[in-house]
C-alpha cells in the first residue's frame, strides 16, 4: 500500500558474540500499530534502540525513509533534580512552536500542567509528557518503549487507546514494546514474539495459539491472555512453583521456530 | 584610555577584573558541571591542569597551552575509557585523577632549574594576576560564551535525555567533545585564581547556590554568575581586609553564599 517508513532486513546485534537481536527481518509501514513482545532479555530494548540508529549493529541493516521524522518515547524520563525545568520548557526544547505544543499538550491531556515542574510529575504525567513532545514533532513514525510503564491499569487502557487515536489523526506509523499482553492483543495490529529472533508474529487473536507464543510465555497465559495481566517472565524463573515447567529456556522453542540452536 | 591602563596599572583591580572573568564562564559551565553530575570529572580535569604545567616546562610551550592540551587528552581519554565500561567511571576517575596529579609533581621536582610557585598553582595566585593573563581570561571568556549561547540548546537537550536529542538529530558527541574543551579552556585560565586544587568549587558552588532560586535553566546559568561574582569580590576584599590567601577566601566566600542561600530560602524545587 504505501513505501514503508522504516525496514530492518536480517538486523544481528551481538555483545560478544551473545546475539542479543539475530535476524530479524522487520518493516513498519504508515497506519500500522506493531507491538513488540517478548521475555526479558530478549532483545525488544535493543531491536528498537538499533531502529532508531542509537544502537550499532553487527549485522544487517537498517533502512529509515529519507526525510523521515521520528517520535520517540523513552521508557522513563529520569532526570537530573538540580536541572530546573518546566513542562512547557521541556516541549519548547523540541523546536516546535507554542501553538505546536499546546496543542500537543492538550491532546495527551496534560496542558494544565504546562507551568509545573518536571520533576514533579507522576509516572503517568511523565509519559504523557514524552509522547506529548513526540507528537509535537509530528511524527511520520512513533517509537514507544513500554509507553505504559508506571502508569495504573485504567491509565494504561487510555493510553493505549491514545496511542491509537493519535495513529490515525497522524497516519503515522507506531511501532512499540509493552509487557502488557491483555492490553497489547486488544490495542495493536500487529504482535512480535521477540526472543532474540522473532519467535512468531501475526494478529493478536492468531497468535496466542501459536506454539511459539505458548512455548515463550507458557500455556496459561496464552489461555487467559484476554484476562490474564502478565508479570515479567523471569519471576517465573525465579519464583518457578508458580507456573514451572513452563518457562521456555533458550534452546526449547516450539516447532514453528526455524533457527539454529545456539 | 587612561582609566582603564591606571586600573590595569594595580593588581588589585587586575585581580578583580580578572576573576570576574572567571566567574563569568565558570557559572554556566558549572551548571552543566551540576546537571551532568561532572563534579569528579571536573576535578580530574583541574588536577591533570599540573601534569600540563610540568609538561609545557618540559617541552617549552606557554603555560596556558600546555594546560590546554593535557586537559583535552585527559578528557577525550576519559571519555574512550569510560566507553570500554571495563572500570567503574569513579574509579576510573579517581585513577587518572591523582596519577595526573602525582606525575605532575614528581616531573616538576625533576627540574630543579624550573622554579615554579607550588602553592599557586595549587591554591592560586590571584593577586600575581598580569595583563598577559587578563588576555587570556577574557579571550577564553569570550570563546566559551560564544559556544554556549550557539549551541545552548542542544547542550541543554543532551543533558536532559541524551538518547532523545540523538533521536532528534542533535550531534550529542560532537557536543559532547565541545563541552570538554570548554572545560579544559575554563580550568586553563581559572587555575590563576584560584589553583588546581580549588577549580571545581568556583565551578560548582555557584551553580549549586544558584539551583536553589532558579526556575529556569538560564536563569539558574546567570544566577551562577552572579554568585561567581559575590565569591571573587566578596574573596579578594577577604583577602585585602585579612590578609588571607586569595584563592581560598574566594572559595570561602562561595561557600558562605551557598549557606546563606540555602537556609533563608524556603525549598521550592521548580
Amino acid at each position: 500500500m504505501t513505501d514503508s517508513l522504516v525496514t530492518l532486513d536480517n538486523l544481528t546485534v551481538r555483545f560478544d558474540d551473545r546475539p542479543a537481536v539475530d535476524r530479524v527481518n522487520l518493516s513498519v509501514h504508515r497506519g500500522d500499530i506493531i507491538t513488540i513482545i517478548g521475555p526479558n532479555g530478549a532483545g525488544k530494548t535493543t531491536l528498537i534502540k538499533a531502529l532508531l540508529g542509537l544502537q550499532p549493529v553487527t549485522e544487517g541493516t537498517v533502512q529509515r525513509a529519507p526525510g523521515l521524522v521520528i517520535g520517540y518515547v523513552p521508557q522513563n524520563l529520569q532526570m537530573e533534580g538540580t536541572l530546573p525545568l518546566s513542562v512547557r520548557r521541556f516541549m519548547a526544547l523540541s523546536g516546535r512552536n507554542r501553538t505546536e505544543c499546546h496543542q500537543a499538550l492538550t491532546r495527551t491531556g496534560i496542558e494544565h500542567l504546562a507551568n509545573a515542574s518536571v520533576h514533579h510529575l507522576s509516572g503517568g504525567e511523565k509519559q504523557r509528557l514524552l509522547l506529548a513532545r513526540a507528537l509535537a514533532r509530528k511524527p511520520d513514525l512513533l517509537v514507544l518503549d513500554e509507553p505504559a510503564q508506571g502508569v495504573d491499569i485504567n491509565g494504561q487502557a487510555a493510553l493505549y487507546e491514545l496511542i491509537r487515536a493519535l495513529r490515525d489523526e497522524l497516519r503515522c506509523g507506531v511501532i512499540m514494546i509493552s509487557h502488557d499482553l491483555h492490553l497489547v492483543m486488544a490495542a495493536t495490529d500487529k504482535v512480535i514474539c521477540l526472543n532474540q529472533h522473532i519467535c512468531c508474529s501475526g494478529f493478536p487473536a492468531d497468535i496466542s495459539h501459536d506454539p511459539a507464543f505458548i512455548e515463550t510465555f507458557g500455556r496459561s497465559v496464552a489461555e487467559s491472555v484476554a484476562v490474564y495481566h502478565h508479570h515479567h517472565n523471569h519471576s517465573h524463573n525465579l519464583h518457578g512453583d508458580v507456573v514451572s515447567g513452563q518457562t521456555p529456556t533458550m534452546d526449547s522453542h516450539g516447532d514453528s521456530c526455524d533457527h539454529a540452536h545456539h | 584610555m587612561p582609566i582603564i591602563d591606571t586600573l590595569l596599572n594595580d593588581f588589585f583591580w587586575r585581580a578583580l577584573i580578572g576573576g570576574l572573568g572567571v566567574a563569568l564562564i565558570a557559572g554556566p559551565l558549572g551548571c552543566f558541571v551540576v546537571w551532568r553530575r561532572m563534579a569528579y570529572f571536573g576535578d580530574t580535569l583541574a588536577h591533570s591542569a599540573l601534569l600540563g604545567i610540568a609538561l609545557s616546562f618540559l617541552i617549552s610551550v606557554p603555560l596556558n597551552v600546555g594546560v590546554i592540551l593535557t586537559c583535552v587528552v585527559i578528557a577525550v581519554a576519559l571519555v574512550v575509557f569510560s566507553r570500554v565500561r571495563a572500570l567503574a567511571t569513579d574509579t576510573l576517575l579517581g585513577i587518572l585523577s591523582h596519577s595526573a596529579l602525582a606525575i605532575g609533581l614528581v616531573t616538576l621536582s625533576f627540574m630543579p632549574d624550573v622554579r615554579v610557585d607550588l602553592t599557586g598553582l595549587l591554591f592560586g595566585d590571584l593577586l600575581a594576576m598580569t595583563r598577559d593573563d587578563l588576555l587570556w581570561i577574557y579571550g577564553g571568556a569570550a570563546t566559551i560564551l560564544v559556544l554556549l549561547v550557539t549551541l545552548w540548546q542542544g547542550l541543554l537537550m543532551s543533558t536532559i535525555h541524551e538518547e532523545l536529542a540523538r533521536v532528534e538529530g542533535f550531534p550529542v558527541e560532537r557536543l559532547r567533545l565541545v563541552l570538554m574543551l570548554m572545560f579544559s579552556l575554563v580550568i586553563a585560565v581559572a587555575m590563576k585564581i584560584v589553583g588546581v586544587l580549588l577549580i571545581t568549587a568556583l565551578l560548582i558552588i555557584p551553580a549549586a547556590s544558584a539551583r536553589r532560586l532558579a526556575h529556569t535553566p538560564e536563569h539558574m546559568a546567570g544566577l551562577a554568575i552572579v554568585f561567581g561574582f559575590v565569591a571573587v569580590g566578596g574573596g579578594l576584599a577577604l583577602s585585602w581586609h585579612l590578609d588571607t590567601p586569595a584563592g581560598p577566601s574566594v572559595v570561602v566566600t562561595a561557600f558562605l553564599a551557598f549557606l546563606v542561600t540555602y537556609s533563608t530560602t524556603v525549598r521550592t524545587v521548580a
